[in-house]
């Protein structure tokens, strides 16, 4: 065996690519990272199997530093494009990573409406309150008061609450991590991928560069973990998830807080009871094609 | 405009045809008549073209759908009028002025009325009573005087009855043999009544019937038939005019054909839905009109640079912005050639014919998964919407599939290499591209530009060589594309006086004109595109060089395609005919337009007679209520709008009172003055 080959076998092991991080020294997308690949590595699912999906933003580049198929989209556009590519073979385990900019803000439309199909998708979110990549412009989850770039007197816009939209919107599965907890956030992109069912994680990844107000330290003081505090709550519970999901002050919880079951969109759609269609036979019998032309007559 | 108007000739029908229009308004049933009629026309081996202007209205719109019918296949609705089936008094007052010597107008004269001054020589309107024809036979639904009108039209047009009441029966068969019998019993009190009362009316025609069925198809279904033909796996679409239909065929047969429909939240999420099914192995298209095209804009380039496979079709309709929702243009063009930033390699073709779009469809597919880019279908609402019959043995359900490099299994030459070079540098361009979930041939697609691996060279790693080279690669895609596609070819004697050039739908309203300007001694011939991106400069250049005057013709006012033509080829023609009022072109208006500018008359652009009666007739539905219509037109020189003037005569519709003067400005089309007399 070459040594070449002995490389591709152990990137496939350990999902280690060739390629490191363009991250910033201390960045959350590192632990977000280390938890995704420890929650796929020595799994079932093998690299070929999974495919990560991603649009522009620095945690969009994740999808170059770990060993599965994966596509580089367009900035916002990640959840069309995993929702074409799991139709076209629902075989595929597929994730998505994301920033809060690429997914609560140019994108959060299709954020929606990938919710609503409740397809079988999981959803990492890497939110760090601020735009990043672009130098540090206020984001859809920068909180209200908080000077950036883009707001020097503080920013007046209430900020989206992505887990609270979630619940309400037709997701089955919706957690939040924290990039310094990664024990738990493992568990939890663990979880939300063995989910049938749309799973969005939203992580809290600090931005060491462009956001200095919610950082390591800001997070550590507030945030406690549902499955300690709380064990014994109802997670199919509604209220209680969105009771959970509007938690945000001196004590942010994180962990699963909902969590039901439901029908996917590919258990739904008729023509995939054949199987994936990338397996299925491409083309028209010829009886059908006589029969849908003389059906016009 | 000029073109529509001066020098109007009507050719002597060479076979045996009619054209009937049903005219009413939106909400009249006038669409299923048509599609009534156009069965019966199919069944009896006649054939039939339809055209249907109407407007973005559910209900009370003013619809107007005209049937060509025909012994012979025709290449378009043509410019004929021989019957009027007249459903509202609109209708009558529009178009039975249009109506040509020995026609006639059918209206129901229970409900409105014919001013004879309003038809040509020869012309008969014969009342058909809806409460006479029907008495007795209880109280029927307002609409079935359609059914009524279609039995008086069969009499009339000397087709028999009994085909009709066989389609009625299958139309209505889910609504039992009580409909049934009573849509039949209608059918034949029109086609008795007008036995007895319309016999000196009656058309000089006598048909033979082959009886050979055929499809009637839209330029849209068969479109969708032909991507199913052609190995269409997923469709995504957003609802937009005039694309619409496709979506509705391929939800109603999507089991069937196995094919999975998405109707997705936008546009955007549309076409990446599209390329992420692409990406992952299955052929996949998606339609929408140039709205929505415009927000897929940034996911045309998106799909070169991964190298995607993704058919997206352009049904055109009237710009720019919201513009003529309902209305048929040529006119992005120029959106399909400047989507997305950078370049890139991608595919245009145009339909050229109804059946053609089943044709289109799946060699936009092959060619997308061939070359591994995004194609663009241009179709418009003119094929798209517009139902014809189609020529048996036209289509084929064994279309060819080619899929190019696309690949399950790791191939022997890269088995040993450092990991899957998934845009591996070959002398086509074109590298091999993994069913996603394949083993062995893991990669990342991504939209910044990258390396051979896939790795990016846009940020820390850039590369100018590496950049340079991919570039060249994906652009040498073109290359392999061009041989794929038939040339231009000349139709006609290569010595024409004139060549008329034209491109997409266009092809078969410049055929008819083509032969009605050699009925007219004018030596013509046409030179027609249907692949516009990669060009063939080659071969266009080399027919266009030995051509004299040369004219392109097309739907859009500023000559989209003679500027591509100039910019591909160097060549400029000596003239365009541009039309950009919403309707298409009708073979008469290219005929007289050829004949003008031969003999070097300038395009005359004020504002005729007729635009006079209509910019009236939009000024009294927009301020008087639609209560008046237009009866004398006069031009008027000396007036105090620095312009000669059309001074309109507006009667009250019922009374025939004259109500007072709009005054429209000849040069700007301007409503100056409404003058009301007291």
């Amino acid at each position: 065996m070459s040594t070449m080959d002995s490389t591709l076998e152990k990137e496939s092991k350990t999902r280690e690519v060739v390629v490191d991080p363009d991250w910033c020294a201390g960045c959350g997308d590192f632990g977000v990272l280390r938890s995704l690949k420890k929650a796929t590595t020595d799994k079932e699912l093998k690299p070929h199997q999974m495919l990560l999906i991603s649009g522009i933003g620095c945690s969009s580049n994740l999808v170059g530093f770990i060993y599965a198929y994966g596509v580089h989209s367009l900035h916002g556009r990640a959840l069309p494009v995993a929702t074409g590519a799991k139709l076209a073979n629902h075989n595929l385990k597929v994730v998505i990573t994301g920033g809060d900019g690429d997914g609560y803000g140019i994108g959060i439309g299709h954020f929606i409406h990938a919710m609503r199909r409740n397809l079988d998708l999981t959803y990492i979110v890497m939110d760090n309150e601020i735009y990043g990549l672009t130098t540090g412009q206020a984001s859809p989850t920068t909180a209200e008061g908080h000077k950036t770039k883009t707001t020097p007197r503080g920013n007046v816009e209430m900020p989206i609450n992505p887990l609270a939209l979630a619940i309400s919107t037709g997701a089955t599965f919706v957690a939040r991590g924290f990039a310094g907890q990664p024990a738990q956030l493992t568990s939890l992109i663990e979880q939300g991928i063995a989910h049938k069912g749309f799973a969005l994680i939203d992580v809290f990844s600090p931005c060491v560069t462009y956001n200095k107000i919610n950082t390591y330290s800001w997070f550590k003081e507030r945030v406690y973990k549902l499955e300690d505090e709380e064990p014994d709550a109802d997670i199919t519970d509604f209220s209680y998830a969105m009771t959970k999901a509007m938690e945000f002050g001196s004590r942010i919880p994180i962990g699963l807080m909902y969590k039901i079951e439901k029908p996917t969109y590919e258990d739904t759609e008729p023509v995939l009871l054949n199987g994936p269609l990338v397996d299925q036979p491409l083309g028209i019998k010829k009886e059908l094609f006589d029969e849908l032309l003389t059906a016009t007559t | 405009m000029e073109i529509q108007e001066k020098n109007a000739v009507r050719t002597p029908k060479r076979t045996n045809e009619i054209t009937v229009g049903f005219g009413g308004a939106a909400g009249d049933g006038i669409d299923k008549s048509g599609n009534t009629l156009a069965k019966v026309i199919n069944r009896l081996g006649l054939y039939a073209i339809s055209y249907n202007s109407y407007q973005s209205l559910i209900r009370g719109g003013y619809t107007m759908l005209k049937l060509r019918i025909s012994e012979r296949k025709e290449a378009c609705f043509g410019d004929h009028f021989n019957v009027l089936l007249a459903m509202n008094q609109d209708s009558i007052e529009r178009h039975a002025p249009e109506v040509e010597p020995n026609g006639i107008v059918i209206f129901n004269s229970n409900k409105i009325s014919c001013d004879q001054s309003l038809l040509q020589e020869n012309v008969r309107a014969v009342a058909l009573p809806f409460n006479e024809v029907t008495a007795g036979m209880g109280n029927l639904l307002p609409i079935m005087q359609n059914t009524m009108a279609l039995g008086a039209l069969l009499y009339v047009a000397n087709i028999e009855l009994e085909t009709l009441n066989n389609v009625l029966a299958d139309i209505f068969k889910h609504k039992g043999e009580k409909v049934i019998e009573q849509n039949i019993k209608v059918a034949e009190a029109g086609y008795n009544y007008a036995k007895q009362n319309f016999n000196s009316a009656k058309i000089d025609i006598s048909w033979k019937f082959t009886r050979i069925a055929k499809p009637f198809y839209s330029g849209n279904t068969a479109l969708a038939l032909g991507a199913v033909a052609g190995g269409l796996k997923l469709y995504a679409a957003y609802p937009m005019s005039p694309a619409s239909n496709i979506l509705h065929w391929l939800v109603q047969h999507s089991e069937k054909c196995g094919v999975l429909v998405k109707q997705a939240e936008d546009e955007i999420a549309v076409v990446n839905i599209a390329i992420g099914a692409g990406y992952a192995g299955v052929r996949s298209m998606c339609a929408t009109s140039g709205g929505g095209f415009a927000l897929m804009t940034e996911a045309v380039g998106e799909a070169a640079m991964l190298e995607t496979p993704v058919v997206i079709v352009n049904v055109m309709r009237g710009g720019p912005s919201t513009g003529l929702p309902t209305k048929t243009e040529q006119g992005d063009l120029n959106q399909a050639m400047g989507a997305s930033q950078g370049d890139f390699p991608r595919v245009i073709m145009a339909a050229k014919s109804t059946t053609d779009c089943f044709h289109i469809a799946g060699e936009a597919l092959n060619i997308a998964e061939q070359f591994q880019l995004p194609v663009i279908i241009l179709s418009d609402l003119l094929l798209g919407e517009n139902y014809e019959t189609i020529e048996p043995g036209s289509w084929s359900h064994d279309v060819e599939i080619k899929r190019g490099e696309l690949i399950r299994e790791v191939p022997e030459s890269m088995e040993k290499k450092d990991g899957f070079k998934r845009y591996l540098f070959t002398s086509s361009g074109v590298s091999p591209r993994p069913v996603i979930g394949s083993e062995g041939m893991v990669y990342v697609a991504a939209t910044d530009d990258h390396d051979e691996d896939g790795v990016l060279i846009s940020d820390v790693f850039t590369n100018t060589a590496v950049r340079r080279k991919i570039n060249e690669k994906r652009m040498l895609k073109m290359d392999g594309v061009l041989k794929e596609l038939e040339p231009p070819a000349l139709e006609g004697p290569a010595d024409a006086e004139v060549t008329l050039i034209g491109w997409g739908s266009t092809w078969g309203v410049i055929r008819e004109a083509v032969e009605q300007l050699r009925e007219g001694g004018v030596a013509v011939n046409q030179l027609h595109f249907k692949y516009l991106l990669p060009f063939h400069t080659k071969e266009a250049l080399e027919i266009l060089n030995k051509c004299k005057t040369t004219i392109v013709v097309e739907l859009n006012s500023t000559g989209q395609f003679a500027r591509h033509l100039r910019a591909e080829t160097g060549f400029s023609c000596t003239e365009t005919i541009l039309k950009y009022d919403g309707e298409p072109f009708e073979p008469r208006m290219i005929t007289n337009r050829t004949k003008s500018i031969l003999s070097k008359e300038p395009l005359d652009l004020r504002v005729t007679e007729k635009e006079a009666r209509d910019i009236a007739y939009h000024y009294i539905r927009v301020h008087l209520k639609d209560k008046l219509r237009p009866v004398q037109v006069v031009q008027n020189s000396k007036n105090g709008y620095s312009e000669p003037v059309w001074v309109l005569d507006l009667v009250d519709r019922t009374s025939g009172d004259l109500k007072g003067q709009l005054t429209v400005g000849v040069e700007t089309g301007s409503t100056h003055k409404w003058d009301e007399f007291s």
